[in-house]
């Protein structure tokens, strides 16, 4: 049997590490917000055969569109550039698709979009609106859940620490985008804010797989083994189907990685992330935790 | 069900299999009702206009939405756009209209007709020496119900009448009985079209532009009051449009990214759980069936991220399964006969299985509510998703377990 609960110290800290690293990410470098939260053109098209360079592209743009703040991408699984610029009207794009055109001859056009700043902002705004939600709605669900089991420790402190956990399994897959965003020009979307909604959603189904063993083998045993005990008993007897509920999920999403669309690679290596994480935090974080905020004479 | 498993999981298998027919893309189902793919996967475009409301009074506005809507419809259809998609959505005084295309070959073209409507307004005159002033009035295309181009019985002269709504006019009437003698200007998106002298009060809501026109002159001006008739200035404010190749392509990648992540979900039940896996492997399939059937069925407009939403169903599916087959282990090692643990498993693993979807629906619902229309796909097929997995990982499982699952006879409880 693992001692989880004797070597909380260690969990915490590693935990600590980690999410203080994800908000300092976060805080340093910020998001790279896409064409769909901030506004702005989001080009991508192919031209086969002609072998061109990120940079041939950019020069183009400025020379020939006279578009200066052109970013650009080359994605190789669609063999495809990503140019992402300051909104454009319908009348500029077909300007500019033509004169691409006749430059490039085998220029294809795979998908084309503009997004006007005001839209984007009420996009964020209803995403940051709906993470709230979501993660009020689970803990408030939680600590009625979980009303049985009042003893040592309020059903609300089952909530409270189920709304922490949360937090530290969408902060580290959100930091790990800050820093890619930084680095790698990765962006956030939509996708990446509903990957950060069902990271909560799932990472919670391992941590109540955990407390509904507590729940039920403290309505067992009646005060009569001592808390940290019945915890760490828990913990063990479930650590299988923790992982396995889990590991299903993860294997469809390293296919839908591996041979998935390109459009979703980020969404998945979110999802990934956030999904890996709830399974170190319902098993070294939640459990532990309830040992903390447990009375005293308890622990 | 207890009674009666054998009867039960047949209906299901059927059920299951008729399911298989009606969504195979090829087969029979395709004739009764083909899959509703999103723009992502088929290319298309989807168009968000702005409307602006300011200048509608709030009683108003959701007739003149509904106008757009309507004008715009018509203007869609002449593409010859199978099912252009139009919805509308309104908060404050800010309402858009978003419009899908799909399969438009030319979606420039589609977007100059749709953008280029004419916003129809009526000026008074105020000369000041040799300046000439044009005060606004709230005569607008929206009072306006109707032009058509007619001749003069006497003259047989090419003119433009027009008629307004009740509301229109009674303010046509004041203002032509104020501007006698004098020119009432006609603008179209701010540019002057048409000034001609009001000859005297008009009453009853019709009214006759005479002047030089040529027919064909008069007849722009009467499509011109038609399309003006549009109530609010739009303004396209977003665009997306994906090219039938990146689609298909998308398509493909996700079936196939699919098909593999449920193959490798099959493998480890089989491998982790034996003989439970195949059943659970079994469920599975059903699952996916029943799913898609109701899929189709509703019928969901499958995007992109309605498919990974989907897949991840998949993996989520089994969890269920994984938990109840972990108490039923828990409980043979106890000692309980098959039979009975297979039971005590179902019971004892019910409340973890209830608590754990009730977070993924909670989550599904608030994605579904505060979201726009490419993420709310994904947030309904989680929300189906789960409901039908909760089925299919109890009540098929438990059919297979109590069907095919008997105690050994040397075994006593």
């Amino acid at each position: 049997m693992l001692n989880i609960v004797g070597n909380k110290k260690i969990w915490f800290t590693l935990s600590i590490i980690l999410v203080g690293a994800a908000l300092v990410s976060i805080a340093l470098f910020g998001f790279k917000e896409s064409a769909e939260f901030k506004g702005g053109t989001l080009w991508e098209f192919s031209v086969p055969g002609q072998n061109l360079s990120s940079a041939d592209v950019e020069n183009e743009f400025v020379n020939n569109l006279h578009i200066v703040d052109a970013e650009t991408n080359y994605d190789p699984t669609n063999q495809s550039f990503l140019v992402r610029f300051g909104t454009i009207n319908e009348v500029a794009h077909q300007a500019d698709l033509n004169a691409l055109k006749t430059a490039w001859p085998s220029f294809q056009e795979l998908s084309f979009q503009s997004i006007s700043a005001s839209v984007g902002a009420s996009v964020l705004d209803n995403a940051i609106i709906a993470i709230i939600l979501v993660l009020i709605g689970i803990s408030l669900y939680i600590a009625f859940a979980f009303r049985k089991a009042s003893r040592p420790i309020s059903s609300w402190k089952y909530g409270w620490i189920t709304l922490l956990t949360l937090f530290h399994d969408v902060s580290i897959p959100a930091g790990m985008l800050a820093v890619l965003g930084h680095f790698k020009n990765v962006q956030i979307d939509s996708n990446f804010i509903v990957a950060l909604l069902v990271v909560m959603g799932f990472s919670v189904h391992d941590t109540i797989v955990v407390f509904d063993r507590i729940r039920e083998n403290l309505l067992n045993h009646k005060g009569k083994v001592p808390f940290p005990t019945i915890i760490n008993d828990s913990v063990n007897q479930t650590l299988a189907r923790s992982i396995n509920t889990s590991l299903t999920l993860i294997l469809v999403l390293l296919a839908l990685y591996f041979v998935g669309p390109a459009d979703l690679k980020y969404f998945v290596l979110t999802l990934l992330v956030g999904v890996t994480t709830g399974i170190y935090s319902s098993i070294f974080i939640a459990s532990p935790a309830l040992v903390v905020v447990s009375p005293k004479d308890e622990r | 069900m207890r009674r009666h498993p054998g009867l039960f999981l047949s209906l299901i298998v059927i059920v299951a299999i008729a399911a298989v027919f009606f969504v195979y893309p090829k087969g029979v189902g395709t004739k009764v009702l083909p899959w509703k793919l999103g723009l992502d996967l088929v290319g298309g475009s989807h168009l968000v206009y702005e409307v602006d409301l300011s200048n509608v009074s709030s009683t108003d506005q959701n007739s003149v939405i509904a106008g757009l809507r309507d004008v715009i419809e018509k203007r869609v259809n002449l593409f010859g756009v199978s099912e252009p998609q139009i919805y509308t959505a309104q908060s404050g005084n800010q309402a858009q209209l978003i419009v899908e295309l799909a399969g438009v070959k030319d979606v420039s073209d589609a977007i100059n007709q749709i953008g280029e409507t004419p916003l129809l307004d009526f000026r008074e005159v105020e000369t000041n020496g040799s300046s000439t002033q044009y005060v606004f009035t709230n005569l607008t295309g929206q009072y306006i119900t109707g032009a058509a181009l007619t001749f003069d019985p006497t003259t047989n002269a090419a003119q433009v009448s027009i008629t307004f709504n009740k509301e229109g006019a009674d303010i046509f009437q004041r203002m032509t009985a104020a501007n006698v003698g004098k020119p009432l200007a006609i603008f179209l998106d701010g540019q002057l079209i048409e000034a001609p002298i009001v000859q005297q009060e008009i009453s009853g809501g019709k009214a006759v532009i005479s002047g030089n026109f040529t027919v064909a002159a008069a007849q722009q001006l009467v499509g011109r009051f038609n399309a003006g008739a549009l109530p609010a200035p739009i303004k396209l404010v977003t665009q997306q449009t994906i090219s039938p190749t990146l689609g298909t392509d998308s398509l493909k990648k996700v079936l196939f990214a699919g098909l593999i992540g449920t193959l490798l979900v099959m493998l480890f039940m089989l491998f982790y759980y034996r003989l439970f896996g195949l059943f659970a492997a079994l469920a599975l399939t059903i699952y996916i069936a029943l799913t898609l059937g109701v899929f189709k069925l509703i019928p969901i407009t499958l995007s992109l991220a309605g498919l990974a939403g989907f897949i991840l169903t998949i993996g989520m599916a089994v969890d269920a399964n994984v938990l109840i087959f972990e108490r039923i282990k828990e409980e043979l090692k106890r000692g309980l006969p098959r039979s009975s643990a297979i039971e005590e498993g179902f019971r004892r693993a019910w409340p973890s299985i209830r608590d754990s979807n009730t977070s993924t629906i909670i989550t599904a619902v608030i994605l579904y509510f505060f979201t726009s229309s490419f993420v709310r796909g994904f947030a309904l097929t989680l929300l189906i998703g789960t409901l039908i997995s909760l089925f299919s990982a109890i009540t098929t499982t438990r059919l297979f377990l109590r069907l095919f699952i008997k105690d050994k006879k040397d075994k006593t409880a």
